[in-house]
C-alpha cells in the first residue's frame, strides 16, 4: 500500500504549509460525490486520527484514512502548471473513468 | 483535468460545487483582477507575473484593440487612439467634463454620454470599459480553469446612478455577470477588517490614478457600519503628473501642456508620472522631453520642489477627509487607524500628510494597490454561495432611513440610515379607532421627522382586520431589504395572519446629490421636526382622549349627574377646540390633562358598575 507525491508536488506542500505557519502534512481522501461517484479532496492536516496511514515522501507527510486508501492505493500526486493555471494532478491507477472536468472519478 | 487546491481541514469543497468567483478593481489608471483560491485570497497575475493591468486601450485602424501594458507603451506615438482613464468619462456628457480640452482625444456628444472617435470607429466609455473588463475576464478564466459565474466589482463611493449603470452595462458587454457592484472603500475595509479582526472607527483613504474618496466606517467583530463618506471624483494621481507637466512647461516658457503637441503631451505626462514614482524612493529625479521641432528639454525636480507642488491637491484630500469625520461627528481624536488604498498613497508627501493629520501611523501592509480588489474577491466568493456559512455579508447601507407614516403625518423609522445591508427589522402597530378593519401603510424614506418632507416610496393596505377597540389590534410591519437594496415591506395582524405585502426599490430614482440634500435639510431642521413631533404627539393624545370620552358618555351617560355631565362637556369641547385651532402644544396638554382629571371620577364609578354588573345575581359561594 503506498501513495506517493512527485517532488514538485512535495515541494509546492512545504511551501504552502511554511505560508499557512502551521500543520504536519497534506491529507488525501476520496469523498463520495460528484458526477462520477468518488471525488479527491487534499486538505492540511492539524490532527491525526487512529485510522490513518502515514506516508512520508521526500521529507513531506501525507496522511491517508484507511477507507480512503483502498481506492488510493498506488496513485502519485503530481504538482503541475498548465497555462496561468497550477495546482494537484491525481494519477490513480484505481480510476477507471472520470468525469470530463477531472473533479471526479469512478472505480 | 482540472487541478486541485489544498484546502484547510474540513473545507475541501464537493466537485462541481465551487463557483469561480472573482473580485474586480476597474481603477482609473490600473485594474486587477482577485480570486479567492481553498480559502486563500490572491490577485491574479498575467502570464508575465504581472498583477496590475494598465486600465489603457488602443484602437488600431484594422479594428484590432490592445488592453494594458503594450496599450501604454504606445500612449505617446498614438494618443489619439490610446485612451487611458476612461474611467473619468463613465456616464458623462461633454458639458460634464471641464478637463476634455486638455486631453489628446477627439470627443464626439453621444447619446446621453461622451463618445471618443478612434481609429476604429466611436467608442463610448461603456465599450473602452468592457475592453478592460474582457482582458481581465480573460486572465481569471485562465487562471482558474472555468468560466466565471459572477464577479464583484468595484465603484469609488461617490459614483452616481448614471456612472454605476454604465460600470454595470461594461460589465455585461464584457460578458460578465455582475453580482453586485461594491464601494472601494468598503472592499478595502473588507480585506483588513477581515484579515485582522480590528475593531474601532477607521478612515480608508483611498488616493488613487483618477478619484479621491474618504470613508469613516466603523468596525466590529466583522461587522463594518459606514458613518460617513466623501472625496472629490476628480482628484488623483493624474492630477500630480498634470502639476509635475505643468511645473516642466513653466519652467521651458510653454504657455501650458494643452500647448503642446498631442504627442508632445502623453510623453510629457508619462514622464511626469515616471518622476513622480522615482521620487516616492529617490530624493531627486530628472526628466526630459524631445519634441519633434528637434530641442530636447529637461529638468531636475527634488523632492522638496514636488512637495511644493503637490500641497494644494494634498490639502484638497485633507479638507474633503474632515468634511467626512464632520458628517460622522468624530473628530481625529476618535479614529483608531487609516487605511491606505490606492497606488497614489506610495507617494511620501501622501503618508506624511495623513500622517501628521490623525497623529498616527497609516495602515498599508495590504499593497495599496490591491487592497480593494482583494476585499471584492472575498466579497464575491460569499455571493457566489462558496461562504463556508461564517455569516459575514457586508454589503452596502441603506443612505437614508426608511420607516412609516403613523397618525399625524409623523414617520416612524424602522430602518435607521446606514443600516448595513441585507437587513430585517420589524416593529408593531395597533389601530387607532375601536373597531377599525384596515390600515393604510406608507412607506417613507427620509430623515425628517414629518411625512411631507421625506420621500413617499409606497403606499398599501391591510385589509379585513377583525373589528376591536383601539389599540388591542397588533400588527407587526417588517421592512426587509435585501443584498440588492430591494425592499418589501409586509404587514401582519398576528391574530389572523392576514398579511399584505409590497416590494419597492428605495433608491430608484435618488441621486447621490438628493440623498446628501435631503440629508443636509435634515440636518437644518432637526429642531424643528422634535417641536412638530412634540405636538403632533400631542394632538393624538387628545384625539385618543376625545374618541375614549365621547364613547363612555354614550355608553353609561346615566352614570353622571347633570353639573358632572357639564363639567366634562366642557373640558372635552375645550380640548376640541384647541385641536381645530392647532392650538401651541402647552395649550392642548393642557385641556387634554383638564379632560383627563374631569373624567377621573366618572372612569371610577363606571369600573365599579361594570364590576357590580358582572357580580349582579352571584351568591358569595359561587365567587369564592
Amino acid at each position: 500500500m503506498h501513495v506517493s507525491l512527485t517532488p514538485a508536488a512535495a515541494r509546492h506542500v512545504e511551501k504552502s504549509l511554511a505560508k499557512r505557519g502551521s500543520g504536519i502534512g497534506l491529507r488525501l481522501a476520496v469523498k463520495t460525490s460528484g458526477c462520477s461517484g468518488f471525488a479527491y479532496a487534499l486538505e492540511f492536516v492539524d490532527t491525526v486520527n487512529p485510522d490513518d496511514h502515514c506516508f512520508d515522501n521526500h521529507g513531506t507527510k501525507v496522511i491517508v484514512d484507511a477507507k480512503s486508501l483502498a481506492m488510493l492505493d498506488g496513485t502519485e500526486l503530481d504538482f503541475v502548471r498548465e497555462g496561468l493555471n497550477e495546482g494537484f494532478k491525481f494519477n490513480n491507477p484505481n480510476a477507471k473513468a472520470n468525469c470530463g472536468c477531472g473533479e471526479s472519478f469512478a472505480v | 483535468m482540472a487541478l486541485l487546491q489544498i484546502a484547510e481541514p474540513g473545507r475541501a469543497v464537493a466537485p462541481h460545487q465551487h463557483r469561480l468567483a472573482a473580485g474586480i478593481d476597474l481603477g482609473t489608471t490600473n485594474s486587477l483582477v482577485a480570486t479567492v483560491q481553498s480559502a486563500v485570497t490572491r490577485a491574479l497575475p498575467d502570464e508575465a507575473g504581472r498583477n496590475l493591468l494598465p486600465s489603457v486601450v488602443r484602437y488600431l485602424p484594422e479594428g484590432g484593440t490592445v488592453v494594458g501594458h503594450e496599450a501604454q507603451a504606445s500612449q505617446a506615438e498614438d494618443p489619439q487612439n490610446t485612451i487611458v482613464s476612461v474611467k473619468r468619462f463613465m456616464g458623462r456628457s461633454l458639458s460634464d467634463l471641464s478637463e476634455a480640452t486638455g486631453l489628446p482625444y477627439r470627443f464626439t456628444d453621444g447619446a446621453g454620454m461622451v463618445g471618443i472617435q478612434t481609429a476604429a470607429g466611436e467608442r463610448s466609455p461603456v465599450q473602452v470599459s468592457a475592453d478592460i473588463l474582457s482582458a481581465l475576464r480573460v486572465r481569471a478564466e485562465a487562471s482558474l480553469g472555468g468560466p466565471l459565474a459572477g464577479v464583484v466589482i468595484t465603484v469609488p463611493a461617490y459614483f452616481d446612478d448614471a456612472q454605476r449603470q454604465a460600470t454595470k452595462d461594461a460589465a455585461r458587454l464584457a460578458g460578465l455577470t455582475v453580482l453586485r457592484l461594491l464601494n472601494e472603500p468598503t472592499a478595502a475595509a473588507i480585506a483588513y477588517g477581515l484579515d485582522k479582526a480590528a475593531e474601532g472607527t477607521f478612515v480608508v483613504y483611498d488616493l488613487g490614478g483618477g478619484t479621491f474618496d474618504v470613508s469613516v466606517l466603523r468596525l466590529t467583530r466583522g461587522i463594518f457600519e459606514v458613518l460617513s463618506t466623501g472625496g472629490d471624483s476628480a482628484l488623483g494621481g493624474d492630477d500630480f503628473d498634470r502639476a509635475i507637466a505643468e511645473w516642466f512647461c513653466a519652467r521651458h516658457g510653454i504657455a501650458g501642456v494643452a500647448a503642446l503637441a498631442p504627442v508632445a503631451q502623453r510623453t510629457l505626462l508619462t514622464a511626469a508620472r515616471a518622476a513622480k514614482e522615482a521620487l516616492s524612493s529617490h530624493e531627486s529625479t530628472s526628466l526630459a522631453l524631445s519634441r519633434t521641432e528637434g530641442d530636447a528639454l529637461q529638468a531636475i525636480l527634488s523632492r522638496a520642489e514636488f512637495a511644493r507642488l503637490g500641497a494644494p491637491l494634498i490639502a484638497r484630500t485633507l479638507s474633503a477627509t474632515k468634511r467626512a469625520l464632520r458628517d460622522a461627528r468624530l473628530s481625529t481624536a476618535d479614529i483608531t487607524g487609516v487605511v491606505l488604498v490606492g497606488g497614489s498613497t506610495r507617494m511620501p508627501i501622501a503618508r506624511s500628510a495623513v500622517k501628521d493629520h490623525f497623529g498616527v501611523e497609516p495602515l498599508a501592509d495590504i499593497d495599496p494597490d490591491q487592497v480593494v480588489a482583494l476585499g471584492a474577491a472575498m466579497q464575491a466568493d460569499v455571493l457566489a454561495g462558496n461562504g463556508s456559512g461564517d455569516g459575514w455579508l457586508l454589503l452596502d447601507v441603506c443612505p437614508l432611513s426608511l420607516g412609516i407614516e403613523t397618525m399625524g403625518g409623523l414617520v416612524e423609522k424602522i430602518i435607521p440610515r446606514n443600516s448595513t445591508l441585507p437587513t430585517a427589522r420589524a416593529q408593531e402597530f395597533t389601530t387607532f379607532k375601536d373597531g377599525q378593519t384596515a390600515m393604510t401603510l406608507h412607506v417613507v424614506q427620509g430623515e425628517r421627522e414629518a411625512v411631507a418632507d421625506c420621500r413617499s416610496l409606497a403606499r398599501f393596505e391591510l385589509r379585513g382586520i377583525p373589528p376591536a377597540v383601539a389599540g388591542a389590534v397588533h400588527v407587526r410591519v417588517s421592512f426587509q431589504i435585501d443584498a440588492d437594496g430591494l425592499l418589501s415591506v409586509t404587514a401582519r395582524e398576528q391574530g389572523t395572519g392576514i398579511e399584505a405585502h409590497i416590494e419597492v426599490k428605495p433608491t430608484y430614482g435618488l441621486g447621490d446629490t438628493q440623498i446628501a440634500a435631503m440629508l443636509q435639510d435634515a440636518i437644518g431642521a432637526s429642531a424643528a421636526d422634535m417641536q412638530l413631533r412634540a405636538l403632533r404627539e400631542a394632538q393624538l393624545d387628545a384625539r385618543r382622549l376625545l374618541d375614549a370620552t365621547e364613547t363612555a358618555l354614550q355608553e353609561d351617560g346615566a352614570l353622571l349627574s347633570e353639573t358632572e355631565m357639564g363639567t366634562i362637556r366642557q373640558a372635552l369641547f375645550a380640548v376640541a377646540d384647541r385641536l381645530e385651532t392647532e392650538a401651541p402644544v402647552t395649550e392642548l396638554r393642557e385641556a387634554t390633562s383638564a379632560l383627563s382629571a374631569a373624567t377621573d371620577a366618572f372612569a371610577a364609578r363606571r369600573m365599579n358598575a361594570s364590576i357590580q354588573h358582572a357580580l349582579a345575581g352571584r351568591s358569595m359561594d359561587s365567587l369564592a
